[in-house]
């Protein structure tokens, strides 16, 4: 009994460290979306935040100095990204395609010119990563039946940013419902007229969204390679950024929801490593692939399930221009 | 104290010009309005109207001219500069956040803080004084989206007062509005006005402006071209001097001569995804020969009533007889059906359905009959059968420029629902179903569409005509009917029609409406 | 729209793109700097690897045959309003087909039969894979882009799955088919050359270009000169004119979806049958995401995609040239440049129009050209 419990809760801490990138991302997209502009890009800026922020503790030595450069490149996408959008009112799926592509390309062309190694940043010592914090008593609490293992493994023995992230979603939930600023952002995206007629700058209220998508996808990109891991490695984002997107929108792009849905996926994820090489009766053994294959899966089953009833920001995906 | 024998005017407008590349929208406009007014600004669609009110209000700067406020020259670069100054815009269409609350629409721009309790808490007293002083009564919890159209508009006023306007612009504000609706709006700007509130009402109705302004501006192709006291003027003269030339309100139409019923509806009821009931039992009887048209305030159910007759959506309820065919919601028949059985349609927004922008007019001449004969053959499209006959349209029906390889979306609008209209008359079809044929058009294609209206009615087709402009249904129609909240609630002849009586009818289900500021939709 | 008038047609057409493809380029040539290599250097290394030796003609072009078909099918999808990013996963399951049919018939059938049936089944496959999206999006509402993205990832899954599991040669060690018989091989160029007479270096170069040429055509037919293409663009411009106009909105959603899916399917032909003669893995090689810079470049028409092929295909063998001499430049470079084509042709391309207006507007004005505007 004992033993299932502990399994339990050693799940529910993997789910925590895997739906972390995926709740960074997805909140920053809400703040997006909700302005009323699509962003396909989070995957690319992503990864982009995951080299700087990777190749930064790497030659500096310090991983705060690596979260700030992450946050900053990803910032620097989503302006490109407001740029081509909002000021130049372009496609704003294409917009996203091209940063991920484009992305994709730099961080190896980079990572190659720079580290030599393939495209990988040098190992990071534990001084510029962000390591698993250890609350007091932990260890000594580890053996004490239920209290222990809970506290021992969920609660504590996380690293900073995974207690950020969890921070984050009550912050933004009240941003987006108790502020003038959420109020304002919920309004452009659902009636952008209306926000200019009464005055308010539409492209300051997007731009000021794309940041904040900016800075949260950041951090996102920032805890896989040096909190998560010790280094980038190619591609190492693997979908996730679509799988937040996807997140997002079964949450019905609000706050709690969707921290339920990245959870959820986390929770997926943690379970499926677990079932790797495990025999099925009558299957043989699970193939690796499948269990890789699975949140892509399940991503496609719940657009196709249940997108019916979310309803996007009405002025979603539409550049807005002054109507004459 | 200021002298009150000689306040200042509350606006001045000084030889206002303004262009938009060839379009010459403003020429040298100069107006004065005096404070605690109700100022009329009358013209037709392209008139120049909005495009003054809108440099008034900011949103565009006029190239030359002098605006005062006050007695105060004042540069209006935006919409802020406007508020500073006073001035507050009901705009023709909403801009209101549906899925917001009354109070969080008030707030929106004139917060008072960076959280929000305390702006939401101020608004909510201030809209129970404004309900109290005007008689704009509202629910400040109310979700917008689902407040009867004169709800919305005063949402819009209250956002505007709250601001502290005290010049306020209305753009067409009874366009949305039964004249009973219209008449409490009125109520509303003469207790504005009572309280020195100066109110600029931008209109084509001419009973409106006789009903409540004190002076009258008309405008023509950019001018204004008169001023008259309202108590020294009359309608025919306002509609003179707004058209230009002694207006023929008689089409000079035969009587109908009617035939076989073409097309008979029984008890048709449509219901959206959320079960909300958008046409309710409704009965009629479309026969060869005779124009029937749909009159009542846009919002009730003829857009919806279009698109079950036309196939575009199904009926949950009730049947369609249309020749041998009996349409029922197990049995339904889509828009390639109808017209293949003989049915045309002119939709009431042309750009959004009839259209594709970007297709050129020989495209778009095709558009919904692409698949026939001679059009396309078994594979392959012939391109020579549709230049030719696109080239028969335009010619017909006098489209210009006459460039079959123009982009639809670059013809004007007049010339645009000609092509429309030509395209959808081409087959002689028994049934023309035409919404709103006249919505941004200008006069002289008024009169062509309205002849050849009558011209295929005389032809023996049976025509619906869906309008919101009262005069337009008045002198097509056959018969009328009246559509309230989704109901047919009246019938009346053609001759007999007369807008006290159309009005009544268009409130029908709304009796007691005017106690229940906010209630919902029937 | 109110831009457009200002530009003479053939600006539209030909000056725009031309400027966004520079513009594009040179981005291009401010990371090479970045990464301290030449940028000059790298044009001049680059022209000569994509053009400046007999094989590196017919290496170009059997890339530009990738590109063509991959530029295609998104050129279609996107006359229709639809993204279709999935042209990896499409032409890997096309693949897929293709070399199932050569394994199970390559010594029961004649080669013109055989690969008759090859082609047909990479572009029934590749349609499939499309299938499904695009049922989620017409009948569902699933955002097409999510879906086709995900479907390109459980493409590289399946086909690492059956590679390593179910489809390898007996007793190989890597991940692939035996190679097909002869008969299952497409004949490559400088084969059919020497047949004539002509000497011409060897390259992948095979018949499957005419293939691809052939689409070309299919597809500028299929979209301008019959009612389903009509169809097809009129809800891309304008999705309400559909039912108004009694356009089965889903059923073109899926066919357009479907024949993109084709299109890139047929990607399998060229690769599998006419190159590695074996199912291989990731033969796919960013053919997908470049179809995508391709159609955009080529602003959709089989044309401009034929001409933004070329360009392209001339990169990737340049670019392997490049590589080769530049060892600080890689092939990751070309993903940049897709990025930064897809950036400047796609979200930015209207980016040059004030300046351009402003240009034309300030040169003396010429005889009356026909003013842009027309369909």
């Amino acid at each position: 009994m004992d033993d299932w419990f502990v399994f339990i809760v050693l799940i529910l801490s993997a789910t925590l460290r895997v739906a972390t990138p995926l709740i960074l991302c997805a909140l920053g997209a809400l703040f997006c979306e909700r302005s009323g502009l699509i962003d396909i890009g989070l995957e690319g800026k992503m990864l982009a935040a995951a080299f700087i922020s990777a190749a930064t503790a790497s030659v500096i030595g310090s991983a705060v100095t690596g979260l700030i450069a992450g946050i900053l490149i990803a910032q620097l996408l989503a302006l490109l990204h407001g740029f081509a959008c909002i000021t130049h009112r372009g496609n704003q799926v294409v917009s996203g395609v091209a940063i991920n592509i484009l992305a994709a390309g730099l961080t190896i062309v980079f990572g190659i010119a720079w580290f030599k190694q393939g495209g990988q940043t040098p190992s990071l010592p534990p001084e510029a990563r962000f390591m698993p914090i250890e609350w007091p008593g932990a260890s000594a609490l580890r053996n004490v039946r239920v209290v222990g293992p809970l506290y021992a493994n969920l609660v504590s023995g996380h690293n900073l940013i995974v207690y950020a992230t969890l921070l984050a979603v009550p912050l933004v939930q009240w941003i987006v419902k108790s502020t003038r600023f959420g109020l304002r952002l919920r309004a452009v995206g659902e009636a952008p007229l209306a926000v200019d007629a009464a005055g308010i700058s539409v492209t300051w209220l997007r731009y000021r969204a794309v940041l904040i998508c900016g800075l949260m996808t950041g951090i996102a990109g920032t805890y896989l390679s040096i909190a998560q891991n010790a280094a980038f490695s190619r591609d190492m984002t693997a979908g996730q950024g679509f799988i937040a997107l996807a997140a997002l929108i079964f949450g019905k792009w609000q706050p709690l929801p969707v921290f339920g849905s990245c959870l959820m996926f986390g929770l997926f994820d943690a379970v499926a490593v677990r079932l790797q090489g495990v025999h099925v009766a009558g299957l043989g053994e699970i193939p690796v692939q499948f269990i890789q294959v699975l949140p892509y899966v399940l991503t496609v089953v719940l657009l196709a399930g249940f997108i019916g009833s979310a309803v996007a920001p009405k002025a979603i995906g539409v550049p807005y221009e002054k109507e004459h | 104290m200021p002298s009150d024998l000689n306040p200042p005017p509350a606006i001045e407008l000084k030889a206002i010009d303004k262009s938009f590349g060839p379009v010459h929208a403003n020429s040298a406009v100069s107006m004065t309005i005096a404070r605690g007014s109700i100022t009329g600004i009358i013209g037709e669609n392209g008139a120049g109207k909005s495009t003054l009110m809108s440099i008034l209000y900011g949103l565009y700067e006029a190239d030359s001219g002098e605006i005062r406020i006050d007695g105060k020259p004042v540069e209006m670069r935006n919409p802020r500069d406007a508020l500073k100054a006073g001035i507050g815009m009901v705009h023709q269409h909403f801009m209101l956040v549906d899925t917001f609350t009354v109070l969080e629409n008030v707030v929106l721009g004139a917060e008072s803080g960076a959280l929000l309790r305390q702006s939401l808490d101020a608004a909510r007293s201030e809209i129970e004084r404004l309900g109290g002083e005007y008689g704009l009564r509202l629910d400040p919890g109310a979700l917008v989206g689902t407040l009867p159209v004169g709800g919305r508009q005063r949402v819009e006023i209250v956002k505007v007062l709250y601001r502290g306007a005290r010049i306020l612009i209305l753009d067409e504000p009874s366009a949305v509005l039964t004249p009973q609706e219209t008449d409490q709006l009125f109520d509303i700007l003469r207790k504005l006005r009572e309280r020195g509130v100066t109110v600029i009402l931008i209109t084509h109705k001419l009973r409106e402006v006789m009903a409540v302004t004190d002076t009258v501006y008309v405008m023509r192709h950019g001018q204004v071209v008169a001023e008259r006291r309202t108590a020294e003027t009359t309608r025919e003269e306002l509609a003179e001097l707004m058209v230009g030339r002694k207006v023929r309100l008689e089409l000079g139409k035969a009587p109908p001569r009617l035939g076989q019923p073409a097309l008979v509806a029984e008890g048709i009821s449509l219901r959206d995804a959320r079960g909300v009931s958008l046409l309710e039992s409704i009965d009629l009887t479309l026969h060869a020969g005779e124009i029937v048209g749909i009159a009542g305030v846009s919002g009730n159910g003829q857009s919806e009533l279009l698109d079950v007759l036309s196939g575009i959506r199904p009926p949950t309820g009730g049947r369609l007889i249309f020749g041998a065919r009996e349409i029922t919601p197990a049995n339904p028949a889509d828009p390639a059906e109808m017209r293949a059985l003989g049915l045309a349609h002119v939709p009431e927004d042309r750009l959004r359905y009839a259209l594709v922008g970007a297709f050129g007019a020989n495209e778009t001449s095709v558009l919904g009959y692409h698949k026939d004969t001679p059009f396309s053959g078994p594979i392959l499209l012939d391109h020579g059968a549709i230049s030719t006959h696109c080239a028969a349209l335009m010619e017909r029906f006098d489209v210009r420029p006459r460039r079959p390889a123009l982009r639809s979306v670059n013809f004007s609008g007049g010339n645009q629902q000609k092509l429309v209209l030509a395209r959808e008359i081409a087959p002689a079809p028994r049934i023309l179903l035409v919404g709103q044929p006249t919505r941004g058009v200008d006069i002289g294609a008024i009169e062509f569409i309205h002849r050849q209206l009558i011209a295929i009615r005389d032809a023996g087709c049976a025509l619906l005509l869906v309008t919101v402009e009262l005069e337009e249904v008045m002198s097509l129609a056959d018969r009328i009917l009246v559509i309230c909240g989704g109901r047919i609630v009246g019938e009346v002849a053609g001759p007999e029609a007369d807008e006290r009586t159309l009005g009544r009818m268009m409130a029908n289900i709304w009796a007691g409406a005017a106690e229940n500021a906010a209630s919902a939709p029937p | 729209m109110r831009g457009r008038r200002s530009l003479p047609r053939w600006a539209e057409i030909g000056l725009i793109p031309v400027v966004n493809v520079a513009i594009a380029f040179l981005f291009a040539a401010l990371v090479v700097l970045a990464i301290g290599a030449n940028p000059l250097a790298a044009v001049r290394i680059l022209i000569y690897g994509a053009f400046g030796y007999p094989d590196a003609i017919g290496y170009t072009l059997y890339y530009t045959t990738n590109f063509i078909f991959t530029g295609l099918a998104v050129a279609l999808a996107f006359h229709a309003g639809l993204f279709n990013i999935g042209g990896e996963g499409q032409a890997y399951i096309g693949g897929l087909g293709v070399g199932l049919v050569m394994l199970a018939f390559d010594t029961t059938l004649a080669a013109p039969l055989l690969i008759g049936l090859a082609i047909l089944t990479g572009a029934a496959f590749g349609a499939a894979w499309a299938a499904v999206p695009a049922y989620l999006q017409a009948y569902r509402g699933s955002h097409i882009v999510i879906t086709t993205i995900m479907f390109n990832f459980i493409a590289a899954a399946v086909m690492v799955y059956l590679l390593v599991n179910v489809l390898i040669a007996p007793g190989s060690m890597t991940p692939e088919t035996r190679e097909f018989a002869t008969t299952a091989q497409l004949p490559f160029i400088h084969e059919l050359l020497a047949l004539a007479g002509i000497t011409m270096a060897s390259s992948p170069l095979n018949v499957s270009i005419f293939l691809a040429l052939a689409c070309c055509v299919f597809v500028w037919a299929f979209l301008w000169h019959t009612p389903w293409g009509f169809e097809l663009r009129a809800v891309g411009h304008n999705i309400q004119v559909a039912a108004y106009a009694g356009i089965k909105l889903r059923r073109v959603t899926i066919l357009a979806m479907c024949l993109s899916g084709a299109l890139a399917g047929l990607v399998g032909v060229n690769e599998i049958a006419g190159v590695h003669h074996r199912i291989i893995l990731n033969f796919p090689a960013g053919y997908g995401f470049g179809g995508i810079a391709v159609a955009l470049m080529g602003r959709n028409h089989p044309v401009g995609v034929m001409l933004a092929s070329l360009l392209f295909g001339a990169l990737y063998q340049g670019g392997a040239e490049l590589a080769f001499e530049i060892p600080a430049i890689t092939k990751e470079m070309v993903v940049v440049i897709q990025g930064l084509v897809i950036l400047f042709s796609g979200a930015l391309a209207n980016m040059p129009r004030p300046w351009l207006a402003r240009l034309f507007s300030a040169l003396p004005r010429r005889a009356r050209t026909p003013v842009a505007g027309e369909a």
